[in-house]
């Protein structure tokens, strides 16, 4: 049972986070005193806790050393405070909590569960600041790691999801940090050292780096003197500093890369804007009707719906500290691609060029405000909000007026952000499959 | 590595955030008192669960029927079935459903699995009602039409395309099940052969809907922030009036004893080789001792249930002969099931080694008993999941909904941590002897086929200033 509810919740994408709160979550913020900035929402149903530490040290930090972030952060619990990557699992899962670690390009994420039982709590918490203030990156365990990382990177060279995803990036993003991938290449790992994994950490996991959020079943009292545990034991240090300006590298290019699969997999766009965006709302709205709505949405309506032409068909943005990018996708097999690609070139160019109708738009206002409430139903959610609230310096009210900022966007607001911040010819296109499209 | 059992109809398919985290599984279920059923006239189970936690509600409709119902030939029709519920209605044209639960905030999906196909729908609280109006209306009233129908069964086929016949993996996964079932329905995988697809016929769908889509073979599934009082009201405003069926009795199909092991080897266009082992075992529904799949699952736990577990830290870490290494064993299915190791060898590391290694674990299982840390850990872990399983409304829906389908009851999830707590180390260790059998066992091995122009070579118009 355990198996089949964990894989069915990866085939229906209930983790993945959908959009906003509900209103009245009560958020507090503080800095610890070596400069951690902590959020925190008390939720005192659950007897459990989340915990997350988001650090600016994602591989966008990597500078020549691709790969490097994500082995510092893989390394965190491979050995801690004289305790063992044995001992340091054993710990964790001996109280039921559970500890996580990831690496995109803005960030890396720290997490833990836990039951808050006082005994069991502590238990947890006390590893968890064990491996994130006290990580002795043991050489053997490196070299181990980095072949673990290279078999998945090996892997990565077998799905066509991968390596159209790899291909987009590289071509979008060309000298920018964004456009290499999170685990780096073979040769780049290859090349990592315990020594630079060191320097890393000792640059980047410290406190005035770092944003701790926390939502569970503790009071404010309990929250402050977890955040000062927590961090205490990182060094002060400095923010990272801000990331270079992300040009569109290759616009207007194709690239096309042979692959031996069935399906051609197609990805088109360019990077377009930072987190805190004035343009950000308008974007948001616009594209939910224009592919980021699941099948209600024009992209997968006009390729899916009407054509059959895939079975996924979508846009979105994914706005990050620099320049996120702008990415519409499909696959299909490959004797249909062009006119796959056609009907979403076209659809796009529309969008841009018309905008959406008045009964899209309110139909788009009226499936964000009244799915709200779902967004913050759960503290898995919850969190994750809180963390990105920190991470991007959110106004503190973001989740309060998410509603009122969507209800008063006009069709001219959509129009005009459309018109100005998307331009279909000046757009990468990444063509992976097996033959001529 | 995931092993697909099960296929669903949405977009969001590819960008599951749960990779390998017991996290978002659990190993328990909720003891919770606040379930209540009832059986409307027609037939139709109501479970609701009340979480008042915030103001919101899932609604889920499960249909026992899903891929082991079918046989050759008619593979995937389930599945099809579920993609065409959303082609509408004599009220509703097609692709209203989805747009009438957009327009209302809510999200949706639908998904088939081996022994059942289930609808969903999160909402506001206030808008359950919207859910069972369009649920009710699907369940009696679906128009399968021809153009629809013939857009729609290219979209699964791209869905095949896409998950199994370009993922080497899983390719290999679907001839291992393949191979371990000889007339078992479990031999088929659930999205359908490619073939079956292609010559499936819209009469076909027509018989299958009329066959098992009534009231009397589903379960309306309610969790959230109601008042179950409330939910059967409604439930028998909008679901009463339908009419039940004759359903028609499953044939039992029992696999045909093994007699001896089974291998095969999967070749594809690949970087990495996969093993994929798996031994005969019952499951609740066929055993003979009501303990022994609580103990196989405490099996499976020892080997896998996290970072500190046996193959982890013998395998990748210890002896460092996997990259990755899971187990999983289910109890909670109607019929015989698989006990199941896969892996992936560490670089320099064959197959063969890997598979030698997974062997070596299992007979210190077969010899030892397992010790008192383990037992306890794997009871720490079931307690904290009861909790942690809560904080969805969704998961909890989910687990009502696969039991009662499957021929269980809601109240075996509340039993759950119980029965694992009483589990023995002597009860590992007998079902470990009685089941983990060479003879029982079936191995695939994926052998990685080189990919033919490099992977990455650009044939035309490459881009010379892209790396």
């Amino acid at each position: 049972m355990f198996a089949k509810v964990a894989k069915l919740f990866s085939v229906v994408g209930l983790c993945v986070l959908g959009g906003v709160a509900q209103a009245g979550i009560k958020i507090e913020h503080w800095v610890t005193p070596n400069g951690a900035r902590v959020f925190f929402v008390a939720a005192p149903d659950l007897p459990m806790l989340d915990m997350q530490l988001v650090f600016d040290a994602g591989s966008a930090r990597d500078a020549n050393n691709s790969g490097l972030a994500g082995m510092t952060n893989n390394m965190l619990n491979e050995g801690a405070d004289g305790l063992s990557a044995d001992e340091l699992a054993a710990r964790f899962e001996s109280v039921g909590a559970a500890y996580g670690a990831s690496v995109e390009r803005d960030m890396c994420v720290v997490s833990l569960r836990t039951l808050t039982d006082p005994a069991l709590q502590k238990t947890a918490v006390d590893n968890f600041i064990r491996v994130v203030t006290k990580p002795e990156f043991p050489q053997q365990d490196f070299e181990r790691v980095r072949r673990q990382v290279m078999i998945g990177l090996a892997q990565s060279k077998q799905s066509p999801d991968a390596v159209t995803e790899k291909a987009f990036y590289a071509a979008i993003y060309g000298q920018h940090p964004y456009a290499a991938e999170p685990s780096g290449n073979e040769e780049s790992v290859q090349a990592l050292t315990v020594a630079q994994a060191t320097a890393f950490y000792k640059q980047y996991y410290v406190a005035k780096n770092t944003v701790l959020a926390m939502v569970g079943a503790i009071t404010r009292a309990d929250a402050e003197r977890l955040a000062e545990q927590v961090t205490k034991g990182l060094a002060t240090g400095e923010a990272a500093v801000k990331l270079p300006v992300a040009e569109n590298a290759n616009g207007g290019h194709e690239q096309r890369v042979a692959f031996p699969s069935t399906q051609t997999h197609v990805l088109l766009g360019f990077p377009t804007y930072r987190r805190n965006d004035p343009d950000y709302f308008a974007l948001y709205v616009g594209n939910h009707i224009l592919g980021g709505n699941g099948l209600v949405s024009r992209m997968s309506e006009q390729i899916r719906e009407k054509r059959g032409l895939a079975y996924s068909a979508y846009s979105h943005f994914l706005p990050m500290r620099a320049e996120g990018p702008f990415i519409a996708g499909f696959q299909t097999r490959t004797s249909q691609a062009q006119e796959a690609l056609e009907v979403m070139r076209a659809t796009l160019s529309d969008f841009v060029v018309q905008g959406p109708s008045e009964k899209e738009l309110e139909d788009a206002k009226q499936n964000i405000s009244g799915g709200f409430a779902l967004r913050l139903a759960s503290n898995k959610s919850i969190v994750q909000y809180i963390a990105a609230i920190g991470f991007f310096q959110l106004p503190m009210d973001f989740l309060d007026t998410y509603v009122a900022k969507v209800n008063a966007l006009t069709l001219a607001q959509v129009k005009d952000a459309f018109r100005r911040r998307i331009e279909p010819g000046k757009m990468v296109t990444v063509v992976v499959g097996n033959g001529p499209v | 590595m995931t092993l697909q059992n099960t296929t669903s109809k949405g977009v969001y398919a590819a960008v599951g955030m749960c990779v390998g985290g017991w996290l978002c599984s659990g190993l328990a279920w909720g003891l919770d008192n606040t379930v209540h059923e009832k059986t409307l006239g027609n037939g139709l189970k109501v479970v609701v669960k009340e979480d008042h936690r915030a103001p919101v509600v899932v609604s889920e409709v499960w249909y026992k029927v899903g891929s082991s119902y079918e046989h050759d030939g008619i593979t995937g029709l389930s599945h099809m079935l579920e993609h065409m519920m959303f082609k509408g209605t004599k009220k509703h044209p097609p692709n209203e459903f989805s747009r009438i639960v957009s327009k209302n905030g809510g999200r949706e999906n639908a998904f088939t699995g081996r022994d059942y196909t289930a609808y969903y729908q999160q909402l506001e609280k206030s808008r359950l009602p919207i859910s069972f109006e369009l649920e009710a209306d699907r369940m009696r009233n679906l128009v399968l039409k021809k153009d629809e129908f013939i857009k729609e069964v290219q979209v699964v086929m791209e869905e095949r395309r896409m998950r199994t016949d370009d993922e080497p993996n899983a390719v290999t996964s679907e001839q291992f099940f393949a191979t371990a079932y000889i007339n078992s329905p479990y031999s088929h995988p659930v999205i359908g052969w490619m073939n079956d697809l292609e010559n499936m016929q819209l009469e076909d769908l027509q018989r299958w809907y009329e066959t098992w889509y009534a009231p009397n073979n589903a379960t309306l599934v309610v969790v959230g922030d109601v008042r179950y009082s409330e939910v059967f009201s409604l439930a028998e405003k909008y679901f009463g009036g339908l009419k039940k069926s004759a359903i028609p009795v499953q044939k039992p199909r029992v696999e045909i004893a093994q007699r001896g092991q089974r291998r095969v080897v999967v070749k594809a266009k690949a970087e990495v080789p996969v093993l994929i082992m798996g031994y005969k075992t019952p499951s609740l529904k066929t055993v003979r001792e009501d303990w022994e799949p609580y103990a196989l699952e405490v099996l499976a736990a020892v080997l896998d249930g996290g970072s500190s577990a046996r193959l982890t830290k013998n395998l990748v870490r210890g002896a460092q002969i996997a990259t990755s290494v899971d187990a999983e064993y289910d109890a909670f299915t109607p019929r015989q099931e698989l006990f199941m190791v896969s892996g992936t060898p560490a670089q320099n590391k064959s197959i063969s080694e890997l598979e030698a290694a997974i062997h070596a674990q299992l007979e210190m299982l077969k010899k030892d008993l397992i010790d008192d840390q383990e037992l306890s850990r794997i009871k720490a872990q079931v307690v904290a999941a009861k909790v942690y399983e809560k904080d969805s409304v969704y998961y909890q829906a989910m687990i009502i909904g696969m039991l009662e389908t499957m021929g269980f009851n809601w109240r075996m999830g509340e039993q759950y941590s119980e029965k694992i707590r009483a589990v023995t180390a002597a009860q590992v260790r007998s079902v470990a002897q009685r089941y983990l059998l060479d003879d029982q066992l079936t191995v695939a091995v994926l052998e990685p086929q080189v990919m033919s122009n490099g992977a990455t070579a650009p044939v035309v118009g490459g881009m010379s200033d892209v790396r």
